[in-house]
C-alpha cells in the first residue's frame, strides 16, 4: 500500500517537526535575560532561602536535559505552566482562546479558498484579458495590504456609518439564553473581522491558483485537447484542473503560515478574544510561558493544517495512490 | 563535508562577488544592462520600478522637504488634523506627521534591503550546496528548510524577536534569517537540472572544482531567479516588520509607518476619528510593498515564460 506508507512517512516528519519545535521553543526561552523565579513572582521581599526553595519547587536546579524531558512530558499531560500576568495555569487561559480563535479562522479561511479558486481560475482562463489584469492587480493589492490598517479602516468606518461593533466577540451583560439572539450577537461582531481576513487571505489564494492554472494550460496536452474539438469547458473541467488542483493544494497549505499572520494581527485589532490576541497581550506584559504556549499553539495548528494537506494531496495524485 | 562544504561555499560566494566587483567590470555591466532590460521589458515590473524609485527619492529628499524633526514634540498643537503648517496633522504628542511619515521611508527601505541581502546569501548558498552535492548534505539541508517552510514566519520572529530585544539590526538579522527557504528550495531545483548539463561535466573533466563550477558555471544561470525572488522578499521583509513592530516586538523609537500606527492603535485613533493619523502610514506602506511585489512578479514572468500571458489555446 503505497498511499499507506506515504502518509506514514508524513506522519514521522509531523512528529520530528513537532520535536523540533519544542526543543527550539525550550532552548529559546532558556537564553532569557533574568531570573524565572523573580519574573513569575515580581516580589522583592523574598529570601534567598525562599528563592532556593522555589528553584527546587519548580525543577530549575536540575541538569538541561532533564529539564527538557520533564517539560515535554508535561506538555503531552497538558500541563502547560504558569502566567506571568495571570497567575493561573495557562491551559485554563488557552483553551476557551483556541475555540475562538477557530471561530473566526475556519471560516475566513474556507471563504478566502473558495473565492480564490472561482477569481483564480476565471483569470488564468481569460490571461492577459482586461478580467485578468483586474483580478490580478486586485489581488496583488490585497496581499500587500497590511492586515491591522484595513482593520483600522473598517473601525473608523463602521463608527462613524456603518454602526457595527468593532470589539470583542459579544455584547457584556446581555441575556445570551436565547440561542438565535447568541447567534446574532455573535454575527454582528464577526462580520469585521471576517471580512478583514478573508480579504488579506483571498489575494495570496487567487495568486495560487491563477499561477498553478497557467503552468498548466501551457502544457501540450493542453493544446491537444484543444487541437481534437473539445470545449472550452471541457479542456477546463477535464484536462486543465484536475492537473491544477495538486499545486494549488501544496501551496495552500504552504501559505497557511501567512493566513496565521494575518489571524493573530486582525484578533488584535478588533479585540478578537482568541490566540492572537493571547499573543500580543503577552508581548506587552513580557508574559512569557503565554507567549510561548501561544506560539506552541499555532506552530501545532499549522503542522496538522499541512499533515491534512498532505493527506488530501495523496488522495488526489494517482501517481501516490496507485503506485 | 557538509561543514567546510557551507563555509567553503559562502567563503567562494563571497569571492565571486569580490572578483565580479574589482576585475570584470564589463561583466558587471553587462549583467545590470540585462537586469535592466529586463525591469523595462514588463509592464508590471517597470511600474514597480517606478513606485521605488520615487520612494526612494522621497526617502532622500527627507530632511529638505520635512519642516520639522521627526523627535520634536509640540504639546500646544496635539491631534490636529492637516493644515498648511502640518501637512498631515500632527499626532497624540503633537509632532508632525509629515515629517514622521517621510522619514519612516528610509527605515522600511534599510530593513527591506539588508534583510534581503542574508536571505539571498543563505538562501543561495543552501541551495547551491543542497543541489550540487545531493545525499546526506542535501537532506539535513532540506529537512532544515522545510522546517523554516512550515512554521509561521512572522510567529517564529515574534518570539526571537521579543527574546533577543529589539535593536533593528536584530529585527534585520531575524527577518533575514528566517525568510530564506523560499529562495533556496528554487535555487535548489534549479541546480539539480544545470549540474547535468554537458558543460559542468565538461569542466569537470579539465580539472574544475566544486566551488568554481558552483560559483561560476551554477550560479550565474540561477541568478535571474535569484533577483526576481529577493524582489519579492523585499516586499516581504517590509510587511513583516511594520508587522512585528505594530504588534509590539523591535524599537519603538525607530521612526516607521509600523510605529506610528502602533501608537495610532494604542492611542485609540481608530475610535477616535483621527483620520489623518492612520491613514498615510497605511498608504504609504502599501505603495512601497505593492513596488517591489510588482517588479518581482513581473520578473518572475521574464524568467519563467509559462507566467507569460500571451500563449494562446
Amino acid at each position: 500500500m503505497p498511499y499507506r506508507s506515504f502518509i506514514l512517512r508524513k506522519f514521522f516528519t509531523l512528529v520530528l517537526t513537532l520535536f523540533i519545535i519544542t526543543l527550539v521553543n525550550f532552548v529559546l526561552f532558556r537564553l532569557l535575560p533574568g531570573d524565572p523565579i523573580m519574573l513569575l513572582f515580581r516580589d522583592p521581599r523574598l529570601t534567598p532561602e525562599q528563592i532556593d526553595y522555589l528553584y527546587h519547587k519548580f525543577g530549575l536546579d536540575k541538569p538541561l536535559w532533564e529539564q527538557f524531558f520533564i517539560y515535554l512530558w508535561n506538555l503531552l499531560r497538558g500541563e502547560w505552566g504558569i502566567s506571568f500576568a495571570y497567575k493561573k495555569p495557562i491551559m485554563e487561559i488557552l483553551i476557551p482562546r483556541i475555540t475562538n480563535s477557530l471561530i473566526l479562522v475556519i471560516p475566513a479561511t474556507v471563504l478566502s479558498i473558495l473565492l480564490g479558486v472561482v477569481t483564480g481560475v476565471v483569470a488564468a482562463w481569460k490571461r492577459g484579458g482586461l478580467t485578468d489584469a483586474l483580478v490580478s492587480f486586485v489581488s496583488l493589492g490585497l496581499y500587500s495590504l497590511p492586515t491591522f490598517w484595513l482593520g483600522g479602516i473598517f473601525i473608523f468606518l463602521s463608527i462613524n456609518y456603518w454602526r457595527l461593533p468593532v470589539g470583542g466577540m459579544l455584547n457584556y451583560g446581555v441575556d445570551h439564553s436565547n440561542p438565535l439572539a447568541y447567534l446574532g450577537d455573535l454575527f454582528t461582531h464577526i462580520t469585521l473581522p471576517l471580512a478583514t481576513l478573508t480579504l488579506v487571505s483571498y489575494g495570496s489564494f487567487t495568486l495560487t491558483v491563477r499561477g498553478a492554472l497557467l503552468d498548466v494550460l501551457s502544457e501540450d496536452y493542453i493544446r491537444t485537447a484543444v487541437a481534437k474539438g473539445l470545449s472550452s469547458w471541457r479542456v477546463l473541467s477535464r484536462h486543465a484542473l484536475p492537473n491544477a488542483m495538486l499545486p494549488t493544494v501544496s501551496l495552500t497549505a504552504v501559505s497557511l503560515g501567512t493566513a496565521v499572520t494575518g489571524s493573530v494581527l486582525t484578533e488584535t485589532v478588533f479585540n478578537w478574544p482568541g490566540v492572537g490576541r493571547l499573543i500580543f497581550d503577552a508581548i506587552s506584559n513580557r508574559d512569557y510561558p503565554l507567549l510561548q504556549a501561544g506560539f506552541l499553539v499555532i506552530t501545532i495548528s499549522v503542522l496538522l493544517a499541512n499533515f491534512l494537506a498532505d493527506i488530501v494531496y495523496g488522495l488526489l495524485d494517482p501517481r501516490v495512490k496507485y503506485r | 563535508m557538509a561543514g567546510r562544504g557551507l563555509i567553503g561555499a559562502a567563503g567562494g560566494l563571497a569571492r565571486a562577488v569580490g572578483v565580479s566587483l574589482g576585475l570584470k567590470t564589463g561583466v558587471v555591466v553587462g549583467g545590470l544592462r540585462s537586469a535592466l532590460n529586463a525591469v523595462v521589458g514588463n509592464r508590471k515590473s517597470r511600474v514597480g520600478l517606478a513606485v521605488i524609485l520615487a520612494y526612494v527619492a522621497l526617502a532622500i529628499l527627507a530632511p529638505f522637504i520635512s519642516p520639522y524633526s521627526p523627535y520634536e514634540t509640540d504639546i500646544n498643537s496635539i491631534l490636529q488634523p492637516p493644515s498648511p503648517q502640518h501637512l498631515f496633522g500632527t499626532d497624540d504628542a503633537g509632532r508632525d506627521l509629515f515629517t514622521e511619515n517621510m522619514y519612516a521611508i528610509s527605515t522600511s527601505l534599510i530593513v527591506g534591503l539588508f534583510a534581503t541581502l542574508v536571505t539571498i546569501l543563505v538562501g543561495t548558498v543552501v541551495g547551491l550546496v543542497s543541489g550540487y552535492y545531493g545525499g546526506v548534505v542535501d537532506e539535513v539541508l532540506m529537512r532544515v528548510t522545510d522546517f523554516l517552510l512550515i512554521v509561521p514566519p512572522v510567529m517564529l520572529m515574534i518570539v526571537v524577536g521579543s527574546l533577543l530585544g529589539s535593536s533593528l539590526l536584530n529585527i534585520i538579522l531575524v527577518i533575514g534569517l528566517l525568510n530564506w527557504s523560499p529562495i533556496a528550495r528554487v535555487i535548489r531545483s534549479m541546480v539539480l537540472t544545470v549540474k547535468e548539463w554537458p558543460f559542468v561535466e565538461a569542466s569537470r573533466s579539465m580539472g574544475a572544482g566544486d566551488r568554481l563550477i558552483m560559483f561560476k558555471h551554477i550560479f550565474p544561470i540561477v541568478a535571474p531567479v535569484v533577483f526576481a525572488n529577493s524582489m519579492l522578499s523585499v516586499a516581504n521583509a517590509i510587511f513583516s516588520h511594520a508587522a512585528l513592530v505594530f504588534l509590539g516586538v523591535g524599537n519603538i523609537n525607530d521612526i516607521s509607518w509600523g510605529t506610528i500606527l502602533h501608537f495610532a492603535y494604542t492611542s485609540g485613533s481608530f475610535t477616535a476619528g483621527y483620520w489623518w493619523y492612520f491613514t498615510p502610514p497605511g498608504l504609504m506602506l502599501l505603495g512601497l510593498v505593492l513596488g517591489f511585489m510588482l517588479l518581482g512578479v513581473g520578473l518572475e514572468e521574464v524568467y519563467n515564460p509559462k507566467l507569460r500571458s500571451s500563449i494562446s489555446v
